[in-house]
């Protein structure tokens, strides 16, 4: 009963103590909101990026192509089980016979046509292939190797050199990212911890007349507390905005893509709440850390 | 029955200085002190050790039953709720009003609101500023400032009510004010109280209880006594 008489009166003061302290809120929130806006884009950078790579990747197929004594039952379950055996393929493989090479490509041109339908049935010079994604791209090589070896296995080709180029892109880029965001999230920590401090020096009065009043340390920290989680959700309010309308606009703008086909965004929905809520969380966290370790100084009087 | 029991306190700050000197005395329950002294007596380090805002560097402060020298940084605030503390700059909240600045004594310690605002009450009237309980401190003379801080101080009803120079900053009648309002809590709740001050001609008009320090050593204990300007 005491601790929920308390808790709630911790609300109503972090609430009364930031409308009290207006314009060092303000400034805090402010500082915040920036910080944020900045973490919110980096977020944004850093998941279309990721997502981006993973587009790619799932596009690496490899074409397996089988000599000409393959025969039909060879094609559609002895090589077929031999190549899905292996770990790091996606089952089910794709198969393509001969006669669906040949039709797709009679489909594509006339010339081909033209040519085409001159081979008589049973005398088709295409091959039989298979097309085969990878689960992790980066043993692909490995992977094709092992194709390699399978009987009656002619070709393999997977865009070898230009795929592994692109892992290595990609593989810097997250990286980047990834430390970008990190060092945004501790500037911001750091920026954060010091506009409460500010605050908080400001009401070092009020915490020394609490002291001395019979406050227990706990008591007397958690509507700082309070109030730096309040101060970093009010923060993260325009940079939610802006990440929602702003990506939004952005994507309708570019119609989903930048550049060109290739570079595919994330659609909008959910993916906008998921990052509106991380900074939500980000803002909230940072500001609770902030507050906690601001307020310990004073406590010692 | 003793209040306070303190044996052998030894105070050297860390720039190497003794502030007190073996200093051993006893305050019943009830009891009305002045502490006197000049500057460097060492007064106001044996006022701050009471509420631990200062330890002795060794002997035993036993204040209701409380260690006070081996008191944790955490365990402060269960001191802090027997005693109430008075200082000579008020050390009040100037954004809130006068109820608010007594109320807030409470709240820190988690009361009930009913009881809040019956005890607030009290201790206001007690001090004879009922009429102003919607006003700011900023808005008060200096004497009623310091009777929102007695009221604050006592608002719990502790055993114990320390004041700090409480006059220092008030002219003589105030001072005689406040004093008859700190006579009053005595007399009426029964509340011991600690007094350091210099205000010679208080301490002469009162006959109480008179502890003199000089030096950082006890130089007169005094059942009912006067300001002896010989000893200070």
């Amino acid at each position: 009963m005491k601790l929920f008489r308390m808790f709630g009166r911790y609300v109503r003061d972090a609430f009364k103590s930031v409308s009290r302290n207006l314009s060092l809120s303000i400034a805090s929130i402010s500082c915040i909101s920036i910080t944020l806006i900045v973490v919110g884009i980096a977020l944004v950078l850093s998941f279309n990026v990721d997502n981006f790579a993973k587009i790619i990747k799932r596009d690496v197929t490899i074409v397996v192509f089988l000599n000409q004594e393959t025969t039909e039952d060879e094609f559609n379950h002895t090589i077929k089980a031999k190549i899905e055996k292996l770990q790091n393929v996606e089952k089910p493989i794709v198969l393509k016979s001969k006669e669906e090479s040949k039709k797709e490509m009679m489909a594509e041109s006339d010339v081909f046509k033209a040519t085409m339908e001159t081979w008589p049935e049973e005398d088709n010079p295409l091959r039989d292939s298979y097309l085969i994604k990878v689960k992790d791209i980066e043993q692909i090589k490995d992977t094709v190797q092992k194709i390699k070896t399978i009987d009656k296995v002619e070709v393999v080709d997977y865009g070898e050199g230009m795929v592994e180029q692109l892992i290595e892109a990609f593989k810097l880029v997250e990286k980047i990212t990834i430390i970008i965001v990190a060092i945004l999230i501790v500037v911001t920590v750091f920026l954060i911890i010091n506009t409460i401090k500010l605050t908080i020096f400001s009401r070092k009065r009020e915490i020394s007349i609490m002291r001395l009043v019979g406050a227990s340390n706990i008591s007397i920290k958690i509507p700082f507390i309070i109030e730096g989680m309040l101060i970093g959700a009010l923060g993260s309010i325009i940079p939610i905005v802006v990440v929602i309308y702003g990506y939004s606009a952005l994507y309708e703008k570019f119609g989903g893509q930048l550049f060109s086909a290739l570079i595919k965004l994330i659609s909008p929905e959910p993916f906008i709440y998921i990052v509106a809520s991380a900074v939500l969380v980000i803002g909230i966290l940072v500001g609770m850390l902030g507050s906690g370790r601001a307020v310990r100084k004073y406590l010692k009087v | 029955m003793d209040l306070i029991n303190i044996k052998h306190v030894n105070k050297v700050y860390k720039n190497g200085v003794t502030a007190i000197y073996d200093l051993s005395l006893k305050i019943k329950k009830g009891d009305f002190v002045f502490v006197i002294g000049g500057s460097g007596s060492g007064k106001s380090t044996l006022i701050k050790m009471l509420y631990r805002e200062e330890r002795p560097t060794s002997g035993e402060i036993i204040l209701g039953g409380l260690n006070v020298a081996k008191l944790r940084n955490s365990k402060v605030y269960k001191l802090r709720r027997k005693l109430g503390i008075v200082f000579q700059d008020y050390r009040l909240l100037p954004k809130l009003t006068v109820y608010e600045n007594v109320a807030f004594a409470l709240e820190a310690i988690g009361a009930r609101k009913e009881e809040i605002k019956k005890k607030t009450i009290k201790a206001i009237d007690l001090v004879g500023l009922k009429s102003k309980l919607r006003t700011y401190p900023t808005e008060l003379s200096g004497g009623e400032q310091q009777r929102v801080a007695i009221a604050r101080a006592i608002v719990n009803n502790p055993k114990l009510l320390i004041c700090d120079e409480p006059t220092g900053n008030l002219d003589p009648d105030m001072s005689r004010e406040i004093v008859s309002v700190l006579d009053t809590i005595n007399k009426e709740v029964g509340t011991t109280i600690i007094m350091a001050t210099h205000d010679r001609e208080i301490v002469n008009e009162m006959k109480k209880h008179v502890i003199a320090l000089k030096d950082g050593r006890l130089v007169k204990d005094f059942e009912k006594g006067t300001y002896d300007n010989e000893v200070i």
